[in-house]
């Protein structure tokens, strides 16, 4: 009994640090800057939503005048990148990590670990040469451009979680389709993405996530017309002064997209994992 | 006339010959066991029929033409494995389905097909389910019905038995034989249970070092094995091996000293005289008695268990050299357990001779 409560006590005290901050960050976005940033701070105001109001009409009234943010722009363009980027990286690294996984070629490991590596180097490094060549090669302030330089990100972490997905899955069963008497490409298509789905969710789920909160490629290589909402937030940072409720606001907005997707694909790997499908 | 040849096949594997120089002859639906100890190279055998593997030199032919070039989807090979190898995502009924569904059946026709296979093998009730749903009894049928569903040229199956419990392993031994004759597909059977190869197969391929062995009727390979090795991977209670070195007595006959007597060996021994042998005998033909008698050796009684419907001995000569012998249990000397002096005759009409230094028979 007295354990348990003890821990039920610990779990909420962890729970309670971890979630804070989010808490903070809700509260925030239904405050005026004048409630933010009063000293003791409060937790008696009058709720506002006047900085959602402002992120979603797209003017944000200050001192100093009335200033355009593009935050709406800025989340479409931050769903445009990931999607993109997590669709490009699956179509080319799906079959990708299954040809790792079932092939032994010349070279093949060293090509899978160049591949991992480009997780090793920090962005910094590669920045400033991709800047020129983006500009020589008409990318810069392209989605196309961005989505490109995200494969970096979301690649290397679809090929090497899918392929231990692949690797995962009975050769016999494949063996036992080409018998059946269906191509090489029905039997990737038919019993080895099947099997191996939970692993390309997760994976999938994984790159959206890392993808979704890339800052430093989009603030190098593009203008707003294509920044996600992780550099977008920038423009509250104003010459007036930092507006910490539409930063809370707009926070609180990008979260949704990335949050609905993992309780969605939760609920979806679990099953996945559950059924044990690759063990037949 | 010869309808599946495998012509000099060989594949390594690194620096393992695992297969080496095989070649066999099969007529139109007879079914061949490939018997052989776990690791022979049985397996690899079945998935260079199939496909699967590449052979490094050799031909496979079905009705004179080769199949060796074709990928598993072109060869009208059909394989049921050991471990199933279901479709975990489809039912039993689309498992079974598949290779009607490759050949681009109609749907009706299909439904047909799969419904008639799964009456034949008593799993209509459970084609609804997936293979996680199914005993390992249902998995097995389910895997042997997809491999029949369309008529294979050459049906490959790869120890199916293996993973079931004995009730339907003896099932099936029954079973087996009357599916395989309603579909006249030729057959190889792998198996590393010589009851299974002595239950299956017209003719049993003894399988080892890369090639067969043996190639006989179940009969002929107990009743005559080529080597010692083949004696020992063929019976249970193994044979016994007995050193012994036939010498002539006065009267002309060829004598052997087994168990410090002197035993009257057959005819056929007289022109082995002086050889070093290994005199290979089985349980069976070891008759245990409680009294002394003519050509009886005395051995001592070690151990003595009942086997089902057989009982088994195990004796020790004057020399300590253990011979194991079996009999029916309802004919088994009346002995209480426990060592006790016994006298065992062994018909030595029946005995295998194998030279000691080859380890082949002599013929």
């Amino acid at each position: 009994m007295i354990v348990k409560a003890v821990r039920a006590v610990l779990l909420a005290l962890v729970a309670l640090f971890f979630l804070f901050p989010i808490f903070w960050v809700l509260l925030m976005s239904v405050m005026t800057n004048q409630d933010i940033l009063r000293s003791p701070p409060s937790l008696i105001f009058e709720p506002t939503l006047e900085n959602y109001v402002a992120l979603i009409s797209g003017q944000l009234d200050t001192s100093v005048g009335t200033l355009e943010v593009a935050y709406m722009r800025n989340l479409m363009n931050s769903l445009i990148l990931g999607v993109g980027s997590v669709l490009l990286s699956l179509l080319l690294g799906v079959p990708a990590a299954y040809a790792f996984a079932r092939f032994r070629f010349r070279l093949g490991e060293n090509i899978a670990f160049t591949l991992l590596s480009f997780r090793f180097a920090p962005p910094l490094l590669v920045l400033l040469p991709l800047l020129f060549y983006f500009q020589q090669l008409g990318l810069y302030d392209t989605y196309f451009g961005l989505i490109w330089v995200y494969q970096l990100i979301t690649l290397p972490l679809i090929l090497w979680i899918v392929r231990g997905y692949f690797e995962d899955i009975s050769e016999d069963i494949e063996h036992a389709y080409r018998l059946d008497g269906h191509s090489w490409l029905a039997t990737f298509l038919r019993i080895a993405i099947p099997l191996a789905r939970p692993g390309i969710a997760a994976a999938a789920l994984l790159a959206f996530i890392f993808a979704w909160n890339n800052f430093i490629f989009a603030l190098i290589l593009g203008s707003s017309d294509v920044q996600p909402v992780t550099v977008g937030a920038l423009a509250f940072i104003t010459a007036s002064g930092i507006n910490y409720g539409q930063i809370a606001a707009a926070l609180v907005l990008s979260v949704v997209p990335t949050l609905i997707l993992a309780l969605f694909a939760q609920r979806y790997l679990v099953e996945g994992l559950s059924l044990g499908a690759v063990k037949g | 006339m010869a309808y599946f040849e495998i012509d000099r096949l060989s594949k390594s594997f690194g620096k393992s010959k695992v297969i080496d120089n095989l070649s066999l002859s099969v007529r139109q639906g007879e079914s061949v066991v490939v018997f052989g100890p776990s690791g022979c190279g049985k397996t690899v055998l079945l998935r260079l029929i199939s496909g699967v593997l590449r052979a490094d030199a050799g031909d496979i032919r079905i009705d004179g033409e080769s199949i060796a070039h074709l990928g598993p989807d072109h060869r009208d090979v059909a394989m049921a494995f050991q471990n199933f190898a279901l479709y975990p995502h489809m039912t039993a009924f689309e498992n079974i389905a598949s290779p009607l569904r490759a050949r681009k059946l109609a749907e009706a026709e299909i439904s047909r097909r799969v419904h008639e296979l799964a009456e034949l093998l008593r799993i209509d009730h459970v084609l609804g389910h997936t293979p996680r749903e199914l005993s390992n009894g249902q998995k097995q049928r389910t895997s042997l019905a997809r491999s029949l569903a369309a008529p294979p040229a050459v049906l490959l199956l790869d120890d199916p038995l293996r993973n079931v419990d004995a009730k339907i392993r003896y099932e099936m031994r029954l079973e087996l034989p009357r599916v395989l004759r309603e579909y006249r597909s030729t057959v190889f059977y792998v198996t590393q249970d010589y009851k299974e190869a002595m239950a299956l197969g017209n003719r049993v391929g003894v399988l080892y070092d890369g090639t067969f062995q043996q190639v006989d009727t179940p009969a002929g390979i107990y009743g005559r094995p080529e080597s010692i090795r083949i004696a020992r991977l063929f019976g249970d209670p193994p044979v016994n091996l007995l050193p012994a070195r036939p010498e002539l007595s006065g009267d002309g006959r060829a004598k052997l000293r087994i168990g410090g007597s002197d035993l009257v060996g057959p005819p056929s021994l007289e022109s082995l005289v002086g050889r070093d042998l290994l005199v290979g005998i089985r349980p069976e033909d070891i008759e245990v008695l409680t009294e002394p008698a003519e050509g009886a050796i005395a051995v001592e009684l070690d151990a003595l268990t009942p086997l089902n419907v057989r009982a088994v001995m195990l004796l020790r000569d004057g020399q300590g050299t253990e011979i194991l012998a079996s009999c029916p249990e309802d004919d088994r000397p009346p002995l209480s357990r426990g060592r006790r002096q016994v006298w065992a005759r062994l018909d030595l009409g029946r005995a295998l001779f194998f030279d000691r230094a080859t380890e082949m028979r002599i013929h």
